[in-house]
């Protein structure tokens, strides 16, 4: 995690509650954020599977993207500019997984862009959020106007009771699926709630304006399968969920191809699609979609029980000295109750079931490349 | 028997001339949920203040180092197999290894429990 800024820290609109439920705090991005509570690591992360967890993600960037001409497909025509995805494709009440390109080819950011019917509504990582914003105020500023919602906070609801907990308060959410996004009444609060997250489990992200967000997760704690979970176990859960964190499994260096993000750039976009390329670094990017990359982001699961962790160099073998490629994320699974890592290898040693070492304390450590999620998904399609 | 203290939160139970060592119930609470731990092999010869055990929790690894020099005359296997002992017998069942003291006079530079209570307070 992030943790070298040496300015103020600032606070979420929820600091006070996690103050008041016992958390211990850490720097990130540039906040004093929740690394876990009293529960621990461990518990969260297992009580957000099988019951509900509530994350402030209040650090992270919203966006809203407004077309001049009012008309919600010219701003999407407009930010497919900066990202490889088909954005003009989002259904209104539809939401997208997308990235942000640079000339090389690389990720300046990854976001998430949904259609509210009359403009689209971004969610984009903390530590990026004031580059992304001159980003599309430098490049889309003709075309757009580009408004910082910094005066609302997002919290994640997470997990198989999530549902039942939100309906609660806004009857609607049980008709949504998964990647449905938009304005919904909670409580008495409007808000903007989609379908998504970030740990593999079913459950909802909600917008809510700053000055309403502690009465809404009072509210939403007030139910005892809810749990606030801090930064820690979000990690732990995207980890076993096989979800890229921005700045480790995926950066500037790493193309959509090479960081196995295929799946998220739509025909559309690529070679002989209406609108093929069109965005920065396309021209490498399509190039790899027909030839391939050189290396490749993948699933390892170590064979023994030493969590093997971000920053581990790998080899073909246990006596090679020749690193081949470098663990980018890893820790320990709770619910595989197993260690788990991601990182990146050359393409031709990215097969499932390939063996490789990570080197460890000086030890060199065997593990498999595996397909992930590592933790099968529960999403409501 | 005396139990001493190191102010990296290890423990040490002086028995003749061997210490049993472990990490203090302050540092695993500190550590959080333990889910792995690593220990030296027996016959090992080790400084003062040299990486001796590992421990990780979910978020992180942690060194604990050697509190004195000496040679590794046992380990707890126990912690392999169950690393959450870690959390709920720091001072007991889940000591880490044992040391046959190679100079007594390093002793001397180790807290006691006031002194260690002190330190963490």
């Amino acid at each position: 995690m992030l943790a070298h800024e040496t300015s103020p820290l600032k606070q979420t609109p929820l600091h006070a509650l996690h103050l008041a439920r016992g958390a211990k705090m850490v720097p990130f991005a540039g906040y004093d954020m929740p690394v876990q509570y009293a529960a621990g690591v461990l518990k969260e992360h297992l009580h957000t599977r099988k019951e509900a967890g509530l994350f402030d993600v209040s650090h992270m960037g919203q966006l809203a993207l407004k077309a001049k001409s009012g008309k919600v497909a010219d701003a999407a025509l407009a930010l497919e500019k900066l990202v490889p995805q088909d954005i003009v494709g989002v259904a209104p009440g539809r939401q997208r997984y997308a990235q942000f390109t640079n000339n090389d080819g690389g990720l300046l950011d990854d976001l998430m862009v949904a259609n509210f019917g009359d403009h689209l509504f971004l969610v984009v990582n903390a530590a990026c959020k004031a580059e992304d914003e001159a980003h599309l105020r430098a490049n889309l500023s003709d075309a757009c106007e580009i408004v910082s919602l910094a005066d609302r906070a997002l919290i994640a609801l997470q997990g198989p009771k999530a549902e039942s907990a939100l309906a609660k308060l806004c009857a609607d959410v049980g008709s949504m699926k998964f990647m449905d996004a938009g304005p919904r009444r909670v409580g008495d609060v409007d808000c903007f709630v989609s379908r998504s997250g970030y740990t593999g489990e079913d459950g909802f992200e909600i917008s809510v304006p700053a000055d309403k967000a502690e009465a809404l997760v009072t509210a939403l704690l007030d139910n005892p399968d809810v749990l606030p979970i801090g930064l820690g176990a979000r990690d732990s859960l995207r980890l076993e969920a096989g979800l890229c964190l921005y700045g480790h499994d995926i950066d500037t260096t790493t193309t959509p191809v090479e960081g196995a993000l295929e799946w998220s750039v739509q025909k559309v976009r690529r070679s002989g699609g209406a609108r093929a390329g069109g965005f920065p670094g396309a021209d490498k990017i399509l190039v790899q979609f027909a030839d391939g990359a050189a290396r490749r982001r993948v699933g390892l699961k170590p064979d023994g029980r030493a969590p093997v962790r971000e920053g581990a160099a790998l080899f073909a073998d246990a006596g090679s000295t020749e690193q081949i490629g470098k663990v980018t994320s890893g820790g320990f699974g709770p619910s595989l109750n197993a260690p788990v890592a991601m990182g990146y290898l050359p393409t031709a040693l990215s097969a499932v079931g390939t063996t490789v070492f990570a080197e460890v304390r000086g030890q060199r450590l065997p593990l498999k490349v595996a397909a992930t999620p590592f933790v099968p998904n529960t999403y409501k399609r | 028997m005396t139990t001493l203290y190191t102010s990296d939160h290890e423990w040490l139970r002086i028995e003749g001339d061997v210490a049993t060592i472990g990490i203090t119930d302050y540092a695993q609470s500190q550590l959080g949920d333990v889910v792995f731990v690593e220990l030296p092999k027996v016959g090992r010869s080790l400084k003062k203040a040299e990486a001796a055990a590992v421990v990780e929790s979910v978020k992180a690894a942690s060194d604990v180092y050697a509190p004195i020099t000496g040679e590794v005359v046992e380990v707890n296997d126990a912690l392999a197999a169950e690393p959450a002992l870690v959390n709920s017998d720091a001072g007991g069942k889940a000591w880490f290894f044992k040391l046959k003291i190679a100079d007594k006079g390093e002793l001397g530079g180790l807290m006691d429990e006031a002194a260690y209570a002190a330190h963490t307070a």
